[in-house]
């Protein structure tokens, strides 16, 4: 009997064996088909025109052109397309992280008339599309002289980000309430409750959070297009859609692909070096 | 003497209370007050331009003196625009059925003793993290008709021109539907092994006791202890999928919204109206019917969360 059950489980062992294999190499398939557009993105970048436009697969450069990256570089606006992004980043970042993490803390740890309802009403509003808003927030901002300037895309950012409360939150709740009391008998204020004890207990989710958002920033492209009238003040994402505009009329796709190639580095680096936070904090989200 | 001990600690507690209530709320009040200002007025002042012909001229007053009841709404219904581009973002949420089943599929793989599988999933990621103007002018050019990937590639193996994705009108929406698939099938794979992961073991081993087969345990436990995940990749991806706009406007030529419109979303045409021919009144109608589906979709979710979802405990 004994002896039949360690031959069955021998020979599912050995069946599942060869399923993992056929499972590996069909997820490795697909992961090659997921990255090869990039890969194709990356190539083309380094490619003649004569060659990209020839119709034939050839997927190495052939010759390799580095000229294209120095050139988009040189492009008036593209430079100033990554300033202006990272004018951007820098206070919404700073400001806006403050205020998030300020109100995580009050909502997770200390009691208040009104707290649930503040917390639903504002985690309602990540149900709000930004095409419902778009229009309002335009006039808006039109009236008071926003339109010529970033402001419209820092101010409204430095009030906090929603998701990012609420993850904080989640966070705060697994550090034990004892710590609140104990600052409180020991007559520590609010605010250096949340600076000296709580602030460097979640340290580590504010900069995943901070990651996420810089990422956010970074690839925004709806809002600063209604927003930003004047070409001075685009952002690195209107500027790539505008290159692609004008330089695909001329087929300039190396070109083109150079820009783009970019505009994603910083997201893609940022992602490669915190890989494991990131993808856990998504992976939260779903299960809550 | 206890009583009046206790009298005055209550006292003091609702000292420290009120403090407390006072830190409290100054330190909720910045997203408080963001939310007031970016989020409830705005919507609320949508709602009213929608009840004008407003074009954005001569201030508020301008917005008054244009005043049309639901002229708009009317006027809505009978817009064949309005329609196709509501049809044709329905048509595009197709992708997010077809996109859950294969990141089912690929978070079960994960799931296995198989090497590597942080770098397979990386690699999945990767389209999820990127700009998607970027992946958007990337993909355009993949489906370019001449001189695109995908046609050299179709060229090679069977000499014949491929066909011209985003150059007819029903093919531009498959077009549109695998590069979306593409784009978000990392969220979905992440999501469902994370929920995969969080299955205990115990319960497929007392299924295998009972001697179900892998079908049996897909469908009697994988699947119903994944309905919480399932439900929330669902509700996500419908409620995005409601807003598609940059796809649209950086793949299609000059971003018209492709031949007859074809690609055109519901996100799109407002926008167009809006920044373009700067009928403010009309646009702000479409965001309100937007807002209104968008509130259905989350009803739905807080009725059919009892319903549908299964827990562990």
């Amino acid at each position: 009997m004994s002896n039949k059950d360690n031959m069955s489980s021998g020979v599912t062992s050995r069946k599942d064996k060869s399923i993992s294999t056929i499972v590996f190499i069909l997820l490795a398939l697909g992961a090659v088909v997921m990255v090869f557009p990039f890969f194709y993105m990356i190539m083309t970048s380094f490619m003649t025109k004569n060659q990209y436009l020839s119709g034939q697969l050839k997927v190495i450069p052939d010759p390799w052109v580095f000229g294209k990256y120095s050139e988009v570089l040189k492009k008036g606006n593209f430079i100033s397309g990554i300033l202006n992004t990272i004018k951007v980043e820098i206070p919404v970042l700073l400001i806006g992280g403050f205020t998030s993490s300020l109100a995580a803390f009050a909502f997770a740890k200390m009691n208040f008339r009104g707290k649930n309802v503040i917390f639903m009403g504002l985690l309602a509003t990540i149900m709000i599309p930004f095409a419902v808003i778009m229009i309002p927030q335009y006039v808006m901002f039109t009236r008071m002289g926003w339109t010529d300037s970033l402001l419209p895309l820092i101010i409204p950012a430095c009030f906090g980000n929603i998701s990012m409360v609420f993850f904080l939150r989640q966070n705060l709740s697994s550090i034990p309430n004892d710590l609140m009391a104990a600052a409180k008998l020991d007559g520590c204020g609010y605010f250096r409750t949340f600076a000296q004890i709580f602030f460097p207990l979640m340290k580590g989710a504010v900069g995943t959070q901070l990651t996420l958002w810089f990422m956010a920033i970074w690839n925004d492209y709806l809002a600063p297009t209604i927003f930003l009238r004047s070409e001075k003040n685009w952002t690195l994402q209107v500027v790539i859609r505008s290159f692609n505009t004008y330089y695909s009329i001329q087929s300039d796709y190396a070109l083109i692909m150079a820009a783009s190639v970019i505009a994603m580095l910083p997201t893609i680096l940022l992602f490669f070096c915190f890989q494991r936070v990131i993808i856990e904090s998504v992976a939260i989200s779903g299960i809550k | 003497m206890n009583s009046k001990k206790g009298k005055k600690t209550k006292t003091k507690m609702s000292i420290m209370a009120k403090r407390e209530e006072k830190w409290g709320l100054l330190f909720v009040a910045a997203p408080a007050v963001g939310f007031l200002l970016f989020m409830l007025y705005p919507i609320i002042f949508a709602f009213l331009t929608s009840l004008t012909t407003w074009n954005g001229a001569k201030g508020f007053q301008g917005m008054l003196d244009r005043f049309c009841g639901f002229d708009n709404y009317i006027k809505l219904f009978t817009d064949a625009k309005f329609w196709q581009t509501l049809l044709t973002t329905t048509i595009y949420l197709l992708g997010i059925p077809i996109g859950m089943i294969i990141g089912l599929l690929c978070a079960m793989g994960m799931n296995r003793k198989i090497p590597g599988v942080r770098v397979l999933r990386t690699m999945y990621y990767i389209p999820v993290i990127s700009s998607l103007v970027s992946v958007s002018i990337l993909w355009a050019w993949v489906y370019n008709y001449d001189y695109g990937l995908l046609n050299t590639i179709i060229k090679t193996l069977t000499g014949l021109h491929g066909p011209n994705w985003l150059g007819d009108e029903a093919l531009i929406k498959v077009s549109m539907i695998i590069f979306m698939v593409w784009k978000g099938l990392g969220t979905s794979i992440i999501l469902y092994l994370a929920g995969l992961q969080n299955i205990p073991r115990s319960y497929y081993e007392a299924a295998m006791v009972d001697g179900a087969n892998g079908w049996q345990k897909f469908r009697n436990i994988t699947l119903p202890l994944l309905s919480p995940v399932t439900f929330y990749i669902l509700v996500t991806t419908l409620i995005g999928g409601f807003q598609v706009f940059v796809e649209v406007q950086v793949m299609t030529p000059n971003g018209n919204g492709g031949i007859g419109y074809s690609a055109a979303t519901i996100v799109f045409y407002l926008y167009q109206k809006a920044f373009e021919s700067f009928q403010l009144g009309y646009a702000s109608a479409i965001a309100v019917i937007l807002a209104i589906i968008i509130f259905v979709i989350t009803l739905f979710n807080f009725a059919g969360q009892k319903k549908w979802v299964k827990t562990i405990d």
